[in-house]
């Protein structure tokens, strides 16, 4: 299995609305999902869940996994990272439960696990649940972590409550603004994961084209700033894959990536796919913060 | 290589400079703009609102000022209420079957193969009965109490909870979250310590894991039932005694919460003071509970974990209880020694021997304190042919019959009630301290919060036991 992400990321256009043949079609492989529990072993690809807390990242996590992490309807139900597996596609997926958090600036000990995991353990898909019926709210979450990857399926959850609040969200228009796959689901009752499904095995096989949306800062002096940090981030660290995002968070003095920069571990990110099996969890650190 | 990346560095930090202090701000609100103007694209709301919202109407209801708290205590009161009730008939049944029926059989089993009189002890009388006797007393009220927990949690109430407790943990000078790690306390308090990540400062982060033992937990509630049931609600005609005993119950499990806000309090005024932080508590929405699924899960996930690890900790524990019970040592059993010897001590806290020695053989797990506590009774006051011998672990078949064995023991009401006090107070479990220490990393603060609740305990069931012998005359 040697799906190198960066020869993907480097074909990427070439692969640009290709469907290879009948067998990476969606329809072929609706009812194809194995649920394998904590099973984990040999897998292809690793996928993680971020979304806002309260959002059914859990949910969406038993369904796909078969484990039953527990859930509950409230925020920060989940603060430890859950891992579980399943098969889709003859493809053996690693899907990693992140704690749910309103932002990846790494205030906390939740968001920098969340942060640190989707940056350092560099998934083949990032899954944003996402709560249609708080829109507005979900998208920065979404909109920083497009900053970081363009590797991301947007699972457009709780659409039964918005329907409750008589709201209409329109998937499609919200899939062009963003550009990356978005898929209405009702994770409580089990709809919408055979979409969910294909489009993750799109975004892993790489045979989905992202053009991911970027937060436009309107400010020239920042523009120019950033520009001139991309040329040397790229220099130092040529397979960084995001280093807009890395010149935004030196500019804004963020420690944890000063330290990546100083000591050469985003570097690291430039791994293959076969070099980061079984290493990407060690990436994840774990400060505690308490004085003896 | 390693120049490289200081030179990063470096124009970083000059650039910061270029592009004004106010950059974080900027891109923050250039963030929200579009998340704003993308939402704004994609959602269309109808031309007209509905008139009636449930969910305001429910939150202005259970988390207003007037009737949040009587709501809360209401619910809690019903839920208990429920679960005493109904645990009774089911209760009785697992009894007959696995002590009544089973037991005997085994006996004859064992005597007919001829098995030595001390493996047949060890193995029936002490592992069997001890694990039998778990299932059959925590089992019904841990498959009524856990679904109604979870369908509540699933609705979505909890959360209204920790908004009504919110402004006062903030008066305690603690994380308005630790409303939230309470509750979770409230399941299991190595998970409610785990759940404290969410708050980002080290110093409230530290006060909720500290006083988040004094949320009962699994272990403790099916505990709290029983001595209510025994000593309270028997003292009441028996058509109150459910819902009396529930209410005492829940008069337990709000004092675990007004020591949550004493001790915080304490705590920020003393060894960890600081400032307050402040954070916006999301309200999520009302859902229609899944009651087959509820059902299921908290069978699964809160239930058999439960009643799994009791298990666990029963057999060895049974085994152990049987042993010293059965070791002579100058003609009186080891067990009866150590009772002997903290008795003065228990009785002086309003306890006694017995109750102490179950604490200490209860530290991997609460949940087997009250099959120690009667096993050792029986024991020691000589049992008169109730239960089997010496060192067996026995269920009796109503609470009275219970209440009499206690207080053939010497148990008073006042033993009930400083039971039930000092089963909210005392040293968390093992793994719970286990837990503690992994998140903070630091044997200091495991320490302050495992001995401080258990002299905390000392002193209050001290001081229960003083007013109460001077008022009632004992």
């Amino acid at each position: 299995m040697a799906k190198e992400k960066n020869n993907i990321a480097q074909e990427e256009s070439n692969l640009a609305g290709v469907n290879a043949d009948c067998a990476s079609c969606p329809v072929h492989h609706a009812a194809n999902l194995k649920k394998l529990g904590v099973d984990m072993e040999n897998w292809d690809f690793v996928v993680a869940l971020a979304g806002n807390p309260n959002t059914g990242k859990s949910t969406v996590f038993n369904a796909l996994t078969g484990l039953r992490q527990h859930t509950g309807n409230w925020p920060g139900k989940t603060v430890t990272r859950a891992e579980g597996g399943f098969e889709y596609a003859d493809n053996r997926y690693k899907l990693v439960d992140l704690p749910g958090t309103y932002s990846l600036l790494a205030t906390s000990l939740d968001e920098e696990i969340a942060r640190d995991f989707i940056l350092f353990g560099q998934p083949d898909v990032t899954i944003v649940v996402v709560d249609a019926s708080r829109l507005e709210r979900n998208l920065n979450l979404v909109l920083q972590v497009l900053e970081i990857t363009n590797r991301v399926v947007i699972a457009l959850n709780l659409m039964d409550e918005a329907d409750r609040h008589q709201m209409k969200v329109d998937h499609r228009r919200l899939a062009r603004d963003l550009g990356v796959p978005v898929v209405p689901t009702i994770a409580r009752y089990n709809e919408g994961f055979e979409d969910l499904l294909a489009a993750i095995h799109e975004v892993a096989e790489g045979e989905t084209l992202a053009k991911p949306y970027q937060v436009k800062y309107d400010n020239p002096k920042l523009d120019r700033a950033v520009s001139q940090l991309v040329t040397q981030i790229e220099e130092a660290f040529p397979q960084v894959p995001n280093a807009r995002w890395v010149a935004l968070r030196l500019l804004d003095g963020d420690e944890r990536i000063i330290k990546a920069v100083e000591d050469g571990e985003l570097g690291e990110l430039s791994y293959t796919r076969d070099d980061l099996e079984g290493a990407s969890v060690t990436h994840v650190s774990h400060k505690s913060g308490f004085a003896q | 290589m390693k120049s490289n990346h200081e030179k990063i560095l470096k124009s970083a930090q000059d650039l910061r400079w270029n592009i004004g202090a106010d950059f974080h701000e900027k891109t923050m609100e250039a963030l929200y703009t579009d998340a704003t103007r993308i939402a704004d694209r994609a959602v269309t709301h109808p031309d007209e609102k509905p008139r009636f919202d449930l969910d305001r109407t429910i939150d202005k209801l259970v988390t207003s000022r007037v009737w949040g708290f009587p709501l809360m205590i209401l619910m809690l009161t019903f839920v208990f209420w429920l679960t005493i009730t109904g645990a009774n008939l089911p209760s009785g049944v697992l009894y007959s079957l696995l002590i009544d029926k089973l037991h005997p059989l085994l006996k004859a089993g064992a005597a007919s193969i001829g098995m030595p009189w001390w493996l047949d002890g060890v193995l029936i009388d002490g592992a069997y009965l001890a694990t039998a006797w778990v299932v059959s007393v925590m089992l019904p009220p841990m498959a009524i109490f856990f679904p109604l927990f979870t369908l509540l949690e699933d609705f979505g109430y909890l959360p209204r909870v920790a908004f009504n407790l919110d402004h006062i943990f903030r008066k305690a000078g603690a994380h308005g979250k630790q409303s939230l790690s309470m509750v979770m306390g409230f399941g299991c308090n190595a998970a409610g310590v785990i759940s404290t990540r969410i708050i980002d400062s080290p110093r409230e982060r530290l006060i909720a894991i500290i006083t988040n033992n004094f949320s009962l937990c699994n272990g403790r509630w099916p505990t709290q039932i029983l001595v209510a049931t025994i000593f309270i609600g028997t003292m009441v005609p028996a058509h109150l005694g459910g819902l009396i005993s529930a209410m005492s119950v829940v008069a337990i499990a709000l004092l675990g919460v007004l020591l949550t806000f004493g001790v915080s309090w304490a705590l920020s005024r003393t060894i960890l003071k600081g400032e307050v932080s402040t954070f916006t508590l999301e309200l999520p929405p009302y859902r229609p509970p899944r009651i087959l699924q509820t059902l299921y899960t908290s069978m699964i996930d809160r239930t058999l974990v439960v009643l799994w690890r009791a298990i666990i900790f029963a057999l060895p524990a049974g085994i152990i209880l049987w042993t010293s019970a059965n070791l002579m040592v100058g003609g009186v059993s080891v067990a009866e020694h150590l009772v002997n010897f903290l008795n003065p001590f228990g009785l002086l806290l309003g306890l006694n021997g017995v109750i102490l020695v179950a604490y200490i053989v209860a530290i991997p797990a609460n949940e087997i304190v009250i099959p120690t506590i009667l096993m050792l009774t029986v024991m020691i006051s000589g049992g008169n042919g109730i239960g089997a011998g010496s060192g067996v672990m026995f269920e009796l078949e109503s609470g009275l019959a219970t209440l009499n064995i206690l207080t053939q023991g010497g148990w008073t009401l006042l033993t009930g009630v400083n039971l039930m006090l000092f089963s909210l107070i005392h040293n968390p479990c093992s793994t719970t301290i286990y837990t503690i220490y992994k998140e903070t990393g630091s044997a200091k603060w495991t320490t302050i919060a495992s001995l401080m609740p258990v002299v905390m305990g000392f002193v209050i069931t001290f001081f229960t036991a003083q007013i109460w012998r001077l008022i009632a005359g004992w």
